[in-house]
């Protein structure tokens, strides 16, 4: 009954997160199309402007080191409309982002959701392809 | 205990699925500054009022909701994306000019650092591009002389000369009128006619050579010699459609319709955010992402 409950729960929690169109302001060319990570870090920069905002925020990788992330969302026009807004972060905050990143593997890519220090989520987008699969969380430095 | 805690978490999955993301965002009026409205009920003959006669005027957005006039993909009715059905029918110079963009977007889309197209640079779009790219809250206006379209991407906009004046002769690097050679125009030169009481007709001509302006964000081009044909639809009170057809005969070998976007009224109090191309905002972009995301 207790596994029956929990994944029920799973699946109301996965059907919860609200499909938003992926409105491509320009091309996906540097992307590792598809593939998504997830990091745990502290924002250093939150820049509200177009063509695109950005968030920067640093965050260890597998080997430890810690990367100065710059990821990418839609202009600030589109943002607003999904509750986004340029106040959203703020230097210091712990975050959980996951982006789809580039293919060269630089700290760079494009923001999918971020989870704010007060739990809440925000949607930016979704994956350029469908069935992607999530990687495992890195640990917060 | 569980089957409990089970049914509230069905009855609050039910009470979202009336929540969409863009609730948060929608019809608010902080200091009375009104947010678009999304959430407005489909127009059916129990709600629908009579369209107003020649009359074009309102706040209006594609009726898809945002991002229905984004076309990032190329044209609405033609995407850039490779399949048979989208693809153009380009003259061999046609060809030669997409083949020569370098675009951020489509089949064909390159890396950041190497893309060559003008609106990165934020020349202007020109029309028609501007219809293609980004169709957002777009206001139109109107007098007994002339219709005045505001489209919200860059704060751009165009007029459309009701007056009965001819419309000018595409010549070599111009136009003729009253005997006299014009300058090429950004958004060319617009005549539109009322074909009945709820339809103008546009015709646009006088625009931008191939050099300085792309026809959408794939690369597909346009020239100097092109005759853009629109109509403005009004259908009802609420809905009009709007159309266009690109006639370029050197760069197409036929004419080819690119558009045929819905659009839905809103209120004409709706605050109106600015949607700009800035050349230090992009060159931020290029120094922060860009080049970095082409390896450069």
């Amino acid at each position: 009954m207790r596994k029956v409950f929990f994944g029920v729960l799973i699946v109301l929690a996965d059907l919860l997160v609200v499909s938003v169109p992926l409105i491509a302001h320009h091309g996906a060319a540097a992307l590792d199309t598809g593939k998504e990570i997830t990091l745990k870090g502290t924002v250093t920069e939150w820049i509200w402007s177009n063509p695109h905002c950005f968030l920067k925020f640093d965050a260890k990788d597998d080997t430890g080191t810690v990367r100065n992330w710059t990821v990418e969302t839609q202009n600030p026009t589109t943002m607003t409309l999904r509750g986004w807004s340029r106040t959203s972060f703020k230097f210091g905050d712990e975050v959980t982002a996951t982006v789809e990143p580039v293919k060269n593997g630089g700290p760079i890519g494009r923001i999918l959701h971020v989870i704010l220090p007060n739990g809440q989520k925000l949607i930016a987008a979704n994956a350029t392809t469908p069935g992607s699969t999530p990687a495992a969380p890195v640990p917060a430095r | 205990m569980l089957n409990s805690i089970l049914v509230l978490m069905v009855g609050i999955f039910i009470a979202a699925l009336g929540f969409p993301v863009a609730t948060l965002a929608q019809n608010s009026s902080p200091g009375g500054w009104l947010s678009p409205d999304w959430e407005k009920p489909p127009i059916t003959d129990e709600n629908r009022k009579p369209a107003p006669r020649r009359n074009l005027a309102g706040m209006w957005h594609p009726a898809g909701g945002p991002g229905a006039g984004t076309q990032a993909g190329g044209v609405q009715l033609k995407p850039n994306n490779g399949r048979p059905e989208n693809q153009l029918p380009y003259t061999p110079y046609g060809l030669q000019l997409y083949r020569s963009h370098k675009a951020l977007e489509g089949i064909d889309a390159v890396l950041p650092a190497q893309d060559n197209d003008p609106r990165n640079l934020c020349e202007l779009l020109g029309m028609p591009r501007y219809s293609h790219y980004n169709v957002r809250l777009t206001q139109i206006f109107q007098d007994e002389y002339k219709v005045v379209i505001l489209y919200q991407y860059d704060n751009r906009w165009r007029i459309i000369w009701t007056d009965g004046r001819e419309l000018p002769k595409v010549v070599e690097g111009g136009v003729e009128m009253g005997g006299e050679v014009r300058e090429q125009r950004f958004f060319g030169y617009s005549v539109g006619r009322w074909i009945d009481d709820y339809t103008l007709e546009v015709q646009t001509v006088g625009t931008m050579p191939e050099d300085r302006v792309w026809l959408d964000s794939t690369g597909r081009p346009i020239s100097d010699q092109a005759r853009v044909t629109e109509t403005f639809r009004r259908i009802d009170y609420d809905t009009m459609e709007w159309s266009e057809t690109i006639d370029d005969p050197k760069v197409y070998t036929r004419p080819w319709e690119t558009l045929k976007l819905p659009m839905r009224l809103h209120d004409p109090r709706t605050d109106v955010m600015e949607y700009y191309c800035s050349p230090v905002e992009q060159e931020k972009y290029n120094k922060l992402l860009g080049n970095a995301a082409s390896g450069k």
